[in-house]
């Protein structure tokens, strides 16, 4: 899933200070799951900025909604009355939440609630951490099952570098060199031979660097 | 004069109109070839441009063809892009070419790797362009790495030079970028390559409006076609550029099409100092066309060039 975290309270009431009707819209996808940007943390931080608000004795009148998906346009076209009142819209999803919301809505301004983090899983409650570096073209295969261009901190391909001691990284000790973590899986599994390879270049035209991507997928597509 | 020792600030500075050219680096190690066109160049411009890796083709570095061009009689202006380096190498770079005496700096984004021989590398864009003038300012006025560290002693002192494009859109707001560059620190703007005086106009009358010609010194880029397919290619495939139609005829129409394409340049150039306000001087792009900057610069009255001492 898409982890995201919450941006300081004092932050979010920076950019919509000169607003008086703010929308605020959670996200039932990744940031649901993720803990940050749900039906209650949406609940909480408009509830937060109200208090805050009449504090400053500049009330702020808030209106919450939590929808099914950001990422998906219908459920962005249900917002359109609410967003229509609002002087300003709050998105708390990942960073495709406040970019599709302005995008169905161009008079309106919109901010992101979130910073949106990395791609990863939840090690335990409480715990997230970055497991694809959506680098699109995976070779997991290859590397035991642990990703070295998320992983490793220099994206190396055929590592460890001379950095790794004691199984950590050399940019923290509380980071795991996936070198170590590749070459004892690789150990297990019986297979330190495929290290052996020297593996190529990866083609980054198929990351970001190649430009803003696009899926299109002709068999599923209607109309 | 903030730089050590440009040339081309120098001659800016005198009011004079300053003529700068473009050294495209080779594909190779040898320094033969540019140490020809610098020659060839010497008493014709002030300076010239040394390519970084033009469209994502590897080449020989900008820094490393300065020291050529250099030595052969030439003020190098070392262009550096912000596709190849992240502000580690590009603060490195800069304490290099600076020692190697290079003097000039024109910072760029870089054309994307994609169109480059190596399309599937990364790109780094660490800093983009304007950071990179206020990152070779920041070490030339306040003594300051980018990181705020202090430079001892020896601060790199270049005259920092931008581009600004006319012809890529949104139109208007290319005249707020470029005021947003000689904010961030540019004190010589070098355009995309003018065909269409019309935009052209336009662009410096919004400029002069502004008084942007009196905060940078704004050098009309001109590049002489050889023939109407190299317009044409241009006018339909290159991004940010306009030829209009015109020109594309004049080129098919004519029995020597290099010799027009040199008049249709000279014509240009007389055409900008004549009518257009805000003007300090030309950036002769004469791309793998070298030997003919001598002849366009006599041409349309640029010869001779001032001496400076």
């Amino acid at each position: 899933m898409i982890i995201a975290e919450q941006k300081p309270l004092a932050e979010i009431a920076g950019y919509i200070e000169n607003c008086k009707k703010v929308l605020f819209v959670g996200c039932g996808g990744c940031v649901t799951v993720c803990l940050s940007g749900g039906e209650k943390e949406t609940e909480i931080l408009a509830s937060a900025m109200r208090i805050k608000r009449r504090l400053e004795g500049k009330p702020l009148e808030t209106v919450t909604y939590t929808a099914t998906r950001q990422c998906d346009p219908e459920y962005i076209d249900g917002l359109e009355n609410m967003v229509k009142e609002a002087d300003c819209v709050v998105s708390l999803a990942c960073g495709v939440g406040p970019q599709y919301i302005a995008e169905r809505y161009p008079d309106k301004y919109v901010v992101p609630a979130m910073n949106t983090t990395f791609v990863g899983g939840s090690k335990q409650h409480g715990v997230w951490e970055e497991r694809c570096g959506l680098c699109g073209e995976c070779i997991l295969q290859k590397t035991g099952g642990i990703c070295p261009i998320i992983r490793c901190s220099k994206s190396i391909l055929n590592g460890p570098c001379g950095g790794s001691q004691y199984g950590k990284c050399e940019i923290s000790k509380d980071l795991d060199c996936a070198w170590q973590l590749i070459y004892d899986r690789m150990v297990a599994l019986g297979q330190l031979d495929r290290l052996k390879e020297v593996l190529p270049p990866k083609d980054w035209t198929k990351s970001r660097d190649g430009g803003p991507r696009k899926m299109t997928r002709e068999d599923v597509m209607i109309g | 004069m903030k730089s050590g020792g440009s040339k081309l600030e120098q001659i800016l500075e005198s009011g004079q109109l300053a003529v700068t050219a473009e050294i495209g680096p080779p594909k190779h190690s040898s320094p033969e070839a540019i140490g020809h066109h610098a020659h060839m160049l010497k008493d014709y411009v002030d300076a010239t441009n040394i390519t970084d890796n033009q469209t994502a083709v590897v080449r020989m570095s900008s820094i490393g063809a300065g020291v050529h061009v250099l030595q052969n009689g030439i003020e190098p202006i070392v262009q550096m892009t912000c596709r190849d380096r992240n502000r580690i190498a590009i603060q490195s770079d800069l304490l290099g070419a600076y020692g190697l005496g290079m003097r000039n700096l024109l910072c760029l984004s870089g054309d994307h790797q994609t169109f480059g021989n190596h399309p599937t590398s990364k790109n780094v864009y660490d800093v983009d362009s304007m950071q990179l003038i206020q990152l070779v300012r920041r070490m030339r006025d306040e003594k300051l790495f980018f990181c705020g560290e202090a430079i001892k002693d020896h601060e790199p002192r270049f005259f920092v030079g931008a581009v600004a494009n006319p012809f890529a859109d949104p139109f208007e707001y290319r005249v707020d970028r470029l005021e947003k560059k000689i904010e961030a620190g540019a004190e010589f703007i070098q355009t995309q390559c003018i065909y269409d005086m019309e935009r052209f106009s336009r662009f410096m009358e919004m400029c002069v409006a502004r008084g942007l010609h009196e905060r940078a010194y704004i050098l009309a880029g001109v590049t002489p076609l050889k023939g109407w397919r190299g317009a044409k290619y241009l006018q339909s495939n290159v991004s940010g550029m306009i030829v209009p139609e015109e020109i594309v005829q004049r080129l098919k129409n004519a029995e020597e099409p290099k010799a027009e394409g040199v008049n249709i340049c000279i014509e240009q150039i007389k055409y900008i100092k004549d009518n257009i306000k805000g003007v300090s001087g030309f950036h002769i792009m004469a791309i793998a066309w070298e030997e003919v900057v001598p002849e366009i610069v006599q041409r349309s009255g640029l010869y001779p060039r001032p001496k400076i001492s």
